[in-house]
């Protein structure tokens, strides 16, 4: 997030796209309906789905799967039109606005409606009020993120933000929740196969010597490979051996029968968890580590606030914590790593890292601090871009409409979205193990609108086959209002009934993220 | 000196910020005023007159939680007329209910045939569920009352455990409100509310229904609220009492809000988890940050390290495990070259964490091929 999650309660108008906040963010929604019930905030929601945040919204835009760049060009173009953007704050803080400028001309209320089916007086009003406030907010997840073209989604809502003067002030921003607990911190420390920690290009030969003269080691120049090309070379035999930590694509993986045989082809697989996870049962070695609960540490929550975890009890039987197997592991390769305890990684995670390097245990033993952080005396950085962008001036990108990787036609009718539910998590090993979770949320089922079940003949509660070109499940029907005739929903949680049997592998070709978000499928009544 | 934003605090010169209450320059101040129904956050409703204080010039004692400070005020917190105001007002609030602790004296006939008949309707032996950790008990201590001069109010409901998380009993409630607040004011689901059923006020999810099937999603934060038994965690009820346990702050282990938790723990388990009262949630949790702690100790979690041998895993000892990856990847590093392998670090271990796997993957094998699995 650009901004903390306080300043929601300094905002007068919260857009709300592609996150359904209060199932998966509780406690952050709640800062948001707070803003709007209470600190008279107006909320904008943009989703497919009846999300319970509807009901707080001021307006609520339905577009169809896959728009997302074309109404947020629509509100561009309102916005330019009507003269209602951040002029001086446009000249003086970025370039490329009038490119972006000239693309929209085009992108009519009225063409913009054909496209996404959101009426055009809907978006104009809705781009009106984002535009009037001083300070507005933007909120966006993995419903944004997670389709061929998310790269360009981000981007667009970044257009937006800027044209309005929204990014480095207070109740303003352009904030991704992220989905996992420590995704950010993952990011920040480098993984990911183009950066070091902090985002420092492994390309970059200044970069590489600090980090070779750090290390000891010689380092490749050449960026890696993401999770999502390391799998089908792996099916290629390309890739010999993974070594994964605490992850479970055998369910979170987009086309999981595919992900099977690729796991499958490896000559060594090392898996590092908890529990004995689908993907763990593929392992040669499974090597048992702590919980959160079992270890000390530190996690970066969505806002980049660096806080502490701390250990509560002792691990199950020989479970370790995660530094130390791959330290051990390291060390039994011939590189030593003797690091007496995370207080110690974390100082030299500070030495290589400019912006985590004023954290250490000390200072944040009662709160926590937001990175970047370049010294002890500083306080850190709650806000980005407050006088002017972190990279100079703010680019501002020209982006077209592109239809979705699969849209549905005569074999496959009707489109496939997923998602999460509030009471179970991600692929479910953690919550799976609560009886009280499971008793709310116990298994499968799809979404299915009024019509839709009609016309294939389907009541509430009974059991549908979905099916798309890559697999098929079954799972009970839930009829009602949540999402329009002709999209179904299915959240991705349980192994038993994956939905990422379904899913496309398509990629973003810059984030390499799938297109979980939107493909082609077909349900008839199980038999 | 008039018009400056300063109070006499029991005699005490003491600045106050325009808008604050009495209470609030108190506590600024590090001045105790005890409050029951008063919750941060929430618009105060005056409800419980516990709080009260005496100001010089007013006729009545005022509640310090929804006075506000004005300059020249002269406020006393425990003169022998709050003092006398507050003993009054616990002494009823303790015999309005089943209030089964030691400070609550018989219910005015006999102390025996009470705690019998608490005991009935708890199915327990044991004292009040939340004995040693009730802010009821504790101004009774403080004040040193107990409910003894009045007989104890009859309306008494059944315990309610239809739901998988939350017990409500109201026979133990004092109609403070803070479940409501803390619900539509904090949280705003709008699950509870102050209703009433017959002549008896009550706390009531919609339209009076069990908690299980109305609006409610279980955030817990009622719970948290509640000043007394009337509501408490299913799975902590009898189980352990506040004393035995040693609370750890940590960080939430499941989405990116990070919320700062208190875990508490006995015996190596933990049996309860709070929300702890700072950035970001200020003491709110979801019902996965609350209630989904059962992973931890859970009798699935793998325990040692596994070889798999002819298709079937066998259990090992470290030294093996890690010898054999070690020269597994070494092998293959020799013969294939680095970027024949990949790590896949996660969004789910510690920074300290992913920082030696993406060092791992770099200095010890040699390849970039190092990722996690968030943008699934
Ligand atoms: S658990 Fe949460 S939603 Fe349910 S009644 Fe309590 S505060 Fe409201
Ligand atoms: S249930 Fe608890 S919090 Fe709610 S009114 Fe009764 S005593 Fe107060
Ligand atoms: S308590 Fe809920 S909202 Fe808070 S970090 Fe945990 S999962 Fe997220
Ligand atoms: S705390 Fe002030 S009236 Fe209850």
């Amino acid at each position: 997030m650009t901004n903390p999650i306080e300043d929601i309660h300094a905002s007068e108008v919260i857009l709300i796209t592609g996150s359904n906040t209060t199932e998966n963010h509780p406690v952050l929604s709640a800062y948001v309906k707070r803003a709007v019930e209470f600190k008279g905030a107006k909320l904008i929601v943009v989703d497919p789905r009846k999300i319970t945040m509807t009901k707080h919204a001021a307006l609520w835009l339905r577009p169809k799967l896959g728009t997302d760049v074309a109404w947020i060009n629509g509100f561009l173009h309102v916005i330019l039109k009507e003269k209602l953007h951040a002029e001086k704050y446009c000249a003086e803080r970025t370039v490329g606005l009038e490119e972006v400028a000239e693309l929209v001309k085009k992108y009519t209320p009225e063409y913009v409606e054909e496209i996404s089916g959101i009426p055009a007086a809907d978006l104009v009003a809705a781009a009106r009020m984002y535009a009037s406030a001083p300070a507005a907010s933007i909120l966006y997840c993995m419903g944004i993120t997670q389709h061929a073209c998310g790269t360009d989604n981000v981007k667009s809502l970044a257009n937006l933000a800027m044209l309005c003067g929204n990014l480095g002030v207070r109740g303003g921003g352009v904030n991704p929740l992220r989905g996992q607990n420590n995704v950010q911190g993952a990011c920040d420390m480098g993984g990911l196969p183009n950066v070091y920690t902090g985002y420092q290009p492994v390309s970059k030969e200044d970069v590489r010597k600090k980090f070779e003269e750090a290390w000891g080691r010689p380092l490749s120049p050449n960026n890696g490979l993401t999770v999502t090309q390391m799998f089908p070379l792996a099916h290629e035999k390309k890739i010999k051996a993974l070594y994964i930590v605490g992850e479970n694509p055998m369910v979170s993986d987009p086309d999981l029968t595919h992900a099977k045989h690729c796991l499958e082809a490896l000559d060594f697989l090392v898996v590092q968890d908890i529990f004995l996870t689908e993907t763990a049962k593929l392992a040669d070695v499974v090597l048992p580590s702590a919980c959160f609960a079992e270890k000390d540490g530190t996690f970066s929550n969505t806002e980049r606030k660096v806080q502490r975890v701390r250990k509560a009890v002792t691990p199950p039987g020989e479970a370790k914590d995660d530094w130390w197997i791959l330290a051990q592991v390291a060390t039994r390769m011939g590189y030593a790593m003797d690091y007496a305890g995370p207080e110690q990684i974390m100082e030299e995670i500070g030495r290589v890292t400019p912006s985590y390097c004023g954290i250490n245990f000390s200072r944040i033993e009662r709160e926590g601090i937001h990175w970047p952080c370049p010294n002890t005396d500083h306080p850190g950085t709650p806000c980005l871009h407050v006088d002017k962008f972190t990279c100079g001036l703010g680019v501002f990108h020209a982006i077209e409409w592109t239809p979705p990787a699969e849209t549905p036609d005569a074999e496959y009718p009707l489109y496939l979205t997923t998602g999460r539910v509030l009471y179970q998590y991600h692929t479910g090993t953690m919550t799976m193990k609560s009886e009280g979770l499971n008793e709310k949320a116990p298994e499968c089922f799809v979404e299915v609108a009024q019509a839709d079940a009609e016309r294939l003949g389907v009541a509430d509660g009974e059991k549908v086959r979905v099916a798309s070109r890559r697999g098929e499940i079954t799972a009970r029907a839930k009829v009602g209002g949540m999402v329009e005739a002709g999209t179904v929903f299915l959240p991705f949680h349980f192994a038993e009934a994956a939905a990422n049997t379904l899913t496309n592998t398509a990629l973003d070709p810059v984030s390499k993220i799938p297109e979980f978000k939107v493909c082609a499928v077909r349900m008839e009544k199980a038999a | 000196m008039e018009k400056k934003n300063i109070i006499l605090l029991n005699g005490k010169e003491t600045a106050f910020e325009p808008g604050e209450t009495i209470l609030d320059a108190a506590r600024r101040n590090h001045v105790d005023i005890p409050t029951l129904c008063h919750l941060k956050g929430a618009a105060s409703t005056g409800a419980c007159r516990v709080c009260v204080v005496e100001v010089e010039g007013a006729g009545t004692l005022l509640a310090a939680c929804s006075t506000f400070a004005a300059p020249g005020m002269v406020v006393r917190t425990e003169s022998p007329k709050v003092v006398q105001s507050r003993k009054a007002t616990i002494e009823l609030l303790l015999a309005s209910g089943n209030h089964n602790c030691a400070v609550r004296g018989g219910d005015g006939v006999d102390w025996t045939a009470f705690q019998l008949g608490v005991q009935a309707m708890d199915k327990t032996e044991a004292l009040c569920p939340v004995w040693g950790d009730c802010r009821l008990q504790e101004l009774a201590y403080k004040y040193q009352v107990n409910g003894e001069r009045y007989p104890k109010n009859d309306t008494c409901y059944p315990v309610e455990e239809v739901n998988p998380f939350i017990v409500r009993d109201f026979s133990r409630c004092i109609l403070c409100g803070r479940c409501a607040q803390a619900c539509n004011q904090i949280q705003v689901n709008n699950a509870i509310s102050f209703g009433s059923r017959g002549a008896e006020h009550k706390i009531i999810a919609d339209g009076d229904f069990p908690l299980a099937t109305a609006e409610c999603v279980f955030c817990g934060e009622c719970v948290q609220a509640c000043p007394v038994g009337a509501l408490t965690e299913k799975k902590v009820r009898y189980r352990h009492r506040p004393w035995e346990v040693k609370k750890v702050r940590t960080t939430c282990s499941y989405c990116g809000v990070g919320c700062q938790l208190e875990l508490h723990v006995k015996d190596n388990t933990i049996v309860k988890v709070q929300g702890a009262d700072i950035a970001p949630n200020h003491g709110s949790l979801c019902v996965k940050g609350r209630f989904g702690y059962d992973f931890v100790g859970h009798p699935d979690r793998l325990t040692k390290p596994l070889i798999k041998e002819n298709g079937k895993h066998r259990e090992a000892g470290w030294d093996e495990a890690l010898d054999l990856v070690a020269k597994k990847l070494s092998e293959i590093k020799a013969a294939h070259g680095p970027d024949s392998m990949g790590v896949l670090t996660s969004a789910r271990i510690t920074n300290e964490e992913n920082y030696v796997a993406q060092k791992f993957a770099r200095a010890v094998l040699g390849t970039n091929n190092v990722d996690h699995c968030a943008r699934l």
